[in-house]
């Protein structure tokens, strides 16, 4: 068995048993980018010799000790490039560390490059990407969704042991959907957004991408946590997420929202999916139907507040401070070039949404209300978790699709975050892990739990997962 | 026609916190162009800010001060826009729920205080700009008046009333050459009797507080001229030029920003539970109109003394400590006003040590021309005054038995004199009390020597 294919827990019992070093392992990981990478594109960034120098470092005894990770390019790490794959920040190198950077640090993991994405996380597939689209492992004809569709891929392909992703409608579970990993979204305010450059801020929230549930939880006890630096994280204490691991899921409630299976998506992918929920019935988990009445105007309540905070999080992209400036003869040419250059299309299509929702004489009929309608999605999921304690969605209607299918049809592509846009709106937490394969492509199985129900959550998703074999399933590349 | 001035002032002011609003970096004036700058500040990607409290507490208590309500559920607020000197291209501010509303300085209504963050400052040279970016951040308070001004003379009133709460309060230095006081203002003109107010004309650059006084005794003239011709007042922004000493049009209303204020989300509302707000209650300083009054109410002080006094507040407070002891709070007053005040920086006397020089010449154990002695002394040295006069050997005789003694030398030395006085000229024993104080070396006391003089001269 090759190193690469490792996941944490696997690798981490090897090195603490001295059978491989950590830079055995980081080696093995960069000769697996080096063989695929040329064919799936996930890196924008790499530093082979820095991540071999953190390898000979690394103390193994740490919870993440020696295990290569890969990071979304929004997220800051003190000498390294961010991007975020926009032109707008070509040349700028991150000059402090996130928090989730330093918690990494501190766990021992080495910090292996940057993985591509949607510009500015805008997009749910990986072409927004100002440096080149990634693709699918499992077919590379196909997207792999996004916008962390870099970290799931470099995940998929055994490119990464990890990856750090972020998630504001979606962006972290879809393209684990997509390319078969493991995706969580923590609740908002459990992991601190601070060095995660703003998207949409009341809905960003960063988490990991990995091969399977126990890797998941690894992960989130590293990096969940109050943090003084974000004033939205909360100070909770944080559980071993791997304790609930393994427990029987006996009488769980399992909720299964009516709105969540809709006509117009792919008959096999809500086949996949009701076959998961079955298997969950069979393992004691009671399944019950319940109602999240709000559901349609979801997509439509998040272009409006995440474009609106938008607007104002990108409007620091001048040209005055960092990254890419293209003169002018006065500051408004220089900011309308610089701005005009350096951002894609749709990114301009979503400052510009943002900016009219924000106007005056329109901020009422738009952002006012879209933000009452979220108080009545969330307080629908309020209510169906007095109902269940876990909630089980398709995390995407259909499979991926194939690169430029949807890029000319960006009603088409926001439809691809039907299922996950709301968790964020609810600042809930989820996963998606894999639950079937169509056409060898692969499904993903979301489970929602409530604010802070993360170790229900990873313990349904353990379960299902120990039940089936999706998530040993591997592209072929 | 007559016509009316309506004046409303918005004036920043910059709360003296050791920290910037939303992040580490150090409040100072005067360092290197960029040296107090952090990535927060300098809105890098990704950062996020975090409230700095003490700029809340000093707000509240300026709000309380000036009998503002505190709202218990304040929150931030982006206001958009583009400048270089703005990092982020928002500006952190309070929309609709700010920390204060209501209030007033003297007469004068307040609407509302909020607080937000400075900008940066930008230089303009012959080709480029640049941006220091050290003030950015930094703690700024808006406290907005009504339209309740009706002369540039009230501006001036309102501006100096304010200044001296605000330094009073230890909440800001109010230095405007510094900029930690910066006054726009609304300004318009109606015909007396017109309840409708006129087109408003915003003016900015006014950099001290009579330049605001000028700034506006102009545009008003200017505004009656033009209503006067039969011209139109338009809504624009006008910028004072103090060298020319007059206004200058800066933008027009077509220019007018749309802000697109919008919830700040990566900051919690601002709460302010009861336990806080009493906590600030208790630190609240004494106005400065309230302490003149209660200095003539309690001290039976003259109200010019007390409003010399007030006028800074370690001074009043110095008086106070003094007088506390005294049975005469007036002499320590005019100890205060004529000798201390023009050199109350390098004073070295305590007020236990004035109230004691004041009781010593109260009681007769020095004159009031060794008192100056004695002050003069303690002036530079700071010793206290019983040793200062028993050091020199100062105190005043004022044994009877003594001074009676010499009485009856100097009387039978100086026969004519007696015999002038006698006469009817009175005037002459004075001459006899001057030899009195000769033979005892200027120590005894005078009157005492004046009393036993007359008694042994038979009475007049």
């Amino acid at each position: 068995m090759s190193l690469h294919t490792l996941t944490i827990h696997e690798a981490r019992d090897r090195l603490r048993r001295g059978e491989v070093s950590a830079r055995q392992l980081t080696q093995a990981v960069l000769d697996r980018i080096q063989a695929v990478d040329g064919k799936v594109r996930g890196y924008l960034w790499l530093n082979p010799e820095d991540a071999l120098r953190q390898a000979d470092a690394a103390d193994v005894r740490l919870p993440l000790g020696g295990i290569p990770v890969a990071i979304k390019d929004v997220i800051n790490v003190t000498g390294q490039p961010c991007t975020c794959a926009s032109k707008i920040l070509q040349g700028y190198v991150a000059p402090y560390d996130a928090f989730v950077i330093r918690k990494l640090k501190a766990a021992g993991a080495v910090l292996l490059g940057r993985t591509n994405m949607d510009e500015f996380a805008m997009g749910s597939s990986t072409e927004n990407s100002s440096w080149g689209v990634t693709r699918n492992p499992w077919d590379l004809d196909r997207i792999p969704g996004g916008s962390s569709g870099g970290s799931a891929a470099v995940v998929a392909a055994d490119e990464a042991i990890a990856a750090l992703g972020s998630d504001t409608g979606g962006s972290i579970r879809q393209p684990a959907a997509l390319c078969g990993c493991v995706g969580c979204k923590p609740t908002y305010g459990r992991v601190s957004r601070y060095g995660l450059v703003a998207f949409a801020s009341s809905l960003d929230q960063i988490g990991p991408l990995t091969k399977d549930v126990r890797d998941c939880a690894l992960m989130l006890n590293v990096l969940a946590g109050h943090d003084a630096m974000d004033s939205t994280s909360v100070p909770r204490a944080v559980p071993d997420y791997t304790a609930a691991l393994g427990k029987d899921i006996r009488g769980l409630q399992v909720g299964l929202p009516k709105e969540y299976f809709l006509p117009g998506m792919d008959p096999q992918v809500e086949t996949a999916v009701r076959t998961a929920v079955g298997q969950l019935a069979s393992l004691g988990a009671e399944v019950v139907e319940i109602s999240l009445p709000h559901s349609e105007y979801a997509v439509a309540v998040y272009y409006v507040i995440a474009t609106a905070e938008a607007s104002a999080n990108l409007a620091r992209f001048d040209g005055v401070r960092y990254g890419r400036r293209v003169v002018g003869d006065d500051v408004i040419e220089m900011y309308s070039k610089t701005r005009g250059d350096g951002f894609g299309p749709e990114v301009k299509r979503r400052i510009i949404l943002g900016t009219y929702a924000l106007s005056a004489g329109y901020y009422d009929a738009y952002y006012l209300r879209a933000q009452k309608v979220r108080t009545l999605i969330r307080q629908d999921f309020e209510k169906a978790f007095q109902k269940c304690d876990v909630m089980v969605t398709p995390t995407t209607p259909e499979v991926a699709f194939k690169v430029g299918e949807k890029s000319a049809d960006p009603l088409r592509m926001y439809l691809s975050d039907i299922f996950t846009i709301s968790a964020n709106l609810a600042g809930i937490c989820g996963v998606s892990v894999p639950c079937g394969l169509v056409r060898r492509l692969p499904v993903g199985l979301q489970i929602l739990g409530p604010a802070f129900g993360e170790e229900t959550v990873l313990q349904v998703a353990h379960a299902y997962e120990q039940a089936t074999t999706w998530h040993q399933e591997r592209p072929q590349l | 026609m007559n016509y009316e001035t309506v004046i409303g002032l918005e004036v920043h002011v910059q709360i003296k916190t050791r920290t910037k609003m939303f992040c580490g970096c150090a409040t100072e004036f005067g360092a290197e162009p960029n040296t107090r700058v952090c990535p927060v500040c300098l809105g890098y990607p990704g950062v996020l800010p975090v409230m700095n409290e003490e700029a809340v507490r000093k707000t509240i208590l300026a709000g309380l001060m000036l009998g503002c309500t505190i709202n218990r559920f304040s929150k931030w607020d982006r206001k958009n826009y583009f400048y270089p000197d703005m990092p982020k291209n928002y500006q952190i501010s309070q929309y609709d729920l700010p920390l204060c509303t209501g209030g007033a300085v003297g007469q004068f209504r307040l609407t509302r205080i909020h607080l937000e963050e400075d900008v940066a400052k930008s230089f303009h040279f012959e080709r480029t700009s640049g941006v220091d970016f050290n003030r950015a951040g930094t703690p700024l308070m808006e406290i907005v008046s009504e339209p309740d001004l009706r002369s540039p003379e009230d501006a001036f009133q309102y501006l100096t009333t304010l200044k001296e709460i605000l330094i009073a309060g230890d909440i800001s230095d109010c230095d405007m050459e510094k900029g930690q006081l910066r006054c726009d203002a609304n300004v318009s003109v109606r015909p007396v009797g017109q309840t409708q107010l006129g087109e408003k004309v915003e003016l900015k650059n006014m950099n001290t507080i009579s330049g605001v006084r000028r700034a506006l005794g102009y545009e008003e003239q200017r505004q009656i001229a033009a209503l006067e011709r039969g011209g139109k007042i338009t809504q624009e922004t006008r910028r004072w030029d103090e060298l020319a000493g007059k206004t200058f049009v800066m933008r027009t209303k077509e220019y007018a920003h749309d802000y697109r204020y919008f919830s700040e989300p990566d900051l919690m509302p601002v709460i302010v539970s009861d336990a806080f707000l009493a906590e600030i209650q208790r630190g609240i300083k004494e106005l400065p109109e309230a302490r003149r009054r209660r200095l003539v109410e309690q001290y039976g002080l003259p109200e010019y003394d007390a409003g010399v006094l007030v006028a800074d507040t370690a001074v009043a407070d110095y008086f106070e400590q003094a007088a506390a002891g005294s049975k005469n709070p007036k002499a320590i007053s005019n100890w205060i006003m004529t000798e201390l005040l023009p050199k109350f920086a390098e004073n070295k006397i305590s007020p236990a040590h004035l109230a004691e020089l004041v009781a010593a010449i109260e009681a007769g154990r020095i004159s009031g021309k060794q008192g100056k002695e004695v002050f003069a002394e303690m002036f530079a040295t700071g010793q206290s005054p019983s040793a200062i006069i028993k050091a020199r050997g100062l105190a005043q005789v004022s044994d009877a038995a003594v001074v009676e003694a010499l009485c009856v030398q100097a009387i039978k030395a100086n026969p004519k004199s007696v015999a002038d006085y006698q006469a009817g000229n009175t005037a002459a024993i004075n001459f006899l009390k001057g030899q009195v104080m000769k033979l005892s070396q200027g120590k005894a006391n005078p009157q005492l020597a004046g009393e036993i003089l007359a008694r042994l001269l038979g009475g007049h």
